[in-house]
């Protein structure tokens, strides 16, 4: 598959599409991780290991979607050593999305970033990809090694939930690392980190 | 080795183009999803930190 020694110009190229990516990593990483600061960090680490990883990385392919599984994996390592816990981040409490006309209670990013964050982290991302980012099924299901029905799957039950807790107005309090979401967030993670979906090959 | 049969993989639209994909169609989409890509897209239109302008700028030397 071609040689591995990268010309000035590819390696120009890499730089240069890493660079264009990180407003779209850190959109990623903040949907994930809740904190702005911490889904920073996670940014930093992700961008580092491209870097070393650049050989790996194929030009002409998609640099979102490459860095996108590094920061994913980046992500579920942090996540098992309990650097996360989902909380929100309280600098988003200020924005207020346009409410429709007609709609009384205009639905806060806040709700709307605490809601997405009570959801199992596997469903938390495919939404993301998906609802968020723009990818299509099958990137999704390319970034998170998984089937791309299960992606469907997985988005669908995350739109599901989405639009119980917000059509009810259930939107979790602030705290969403309390005892019992967070074990059960963890336990999901298990089965993710446990290689039911974790994408190591990039 | 990257042909066309690579056509059906992973070729994402360029940056900036991915929101004109699947954000077209619009049947009745509940207000939260329109919530959850703003959530997003401010996170894209905020100006990058510089500590990653730091970053980037140190990864030369680096290797």
């Amino acid at each position: 598959m071609g040689s591995n020694t990268r010309t000035v110009a590819e390696k120009a190229d890499f730089k240069r599409e890493l660079t264009e990516v990180v407003p779209h990593l850190r959109a990623f990483a903040r949907g994930l991780c809740g904190r702005a600061d911490m889904a920073d960090d996670l940014v930093q680490e992700a961008l580092l290991k491209a870097w070393a990883a650049q050989e790996r990385f194929e030009p002409g392919t998609s640099m979102r979607a490459w860095t996108f599984v590094i920061l994913r994996n980046a992500y579920l390592t942090d996540m098992r050593r309990n650097r996360f816990r989902g909380e929100y981040d309280e600098g988003v409490a200020e924005r207020v999305l346009t409410a429709p006309a007609g709609q009384e209670e205009p639905l806060h990013l806040s709700d709307m970033h605490r809601a997405l964050l009570t959801l199992p982290p596997e469903r938390r991302e495919a939404l993301l990809l998906v609802g968020a980012g723009g990818f299509s099924y099958e990137e999704a299901a390319n970034i998170c090694g998984c089937a791309v029905g299960t992606i469907k799957s997985r988005v669908g039950r995350a739109r599901a939930a989405l639009n119980a807790m917000l059509a009810d107005g259930a939107i979790p309090r602030r705290s969403t690392s309390d005892d019992a979401a967070h074990r059960a967030i963890l336990e999901e993670l298990d089965d993710v980190a446990a290689g039911n979906g974790v994408a190591a090959r990039n | 080795m990257t042909s066309e049969q690579d056509k059906d993989v992973a070729v994402p639209p360029a940056e900036g183009a991915a929101s004109t994909a699947k954000r077209t169609d619009r049947k009745e989409r509940p207000e939260w999803a329109t919530g959850l890509r703003q959530l997003y897209d401010s996170v894209v239109d905020e100006d990058i930190p510089d500590q990653f302008k730091d970053l980037l700028s140190q990864l030369d030397t680096k290797n």
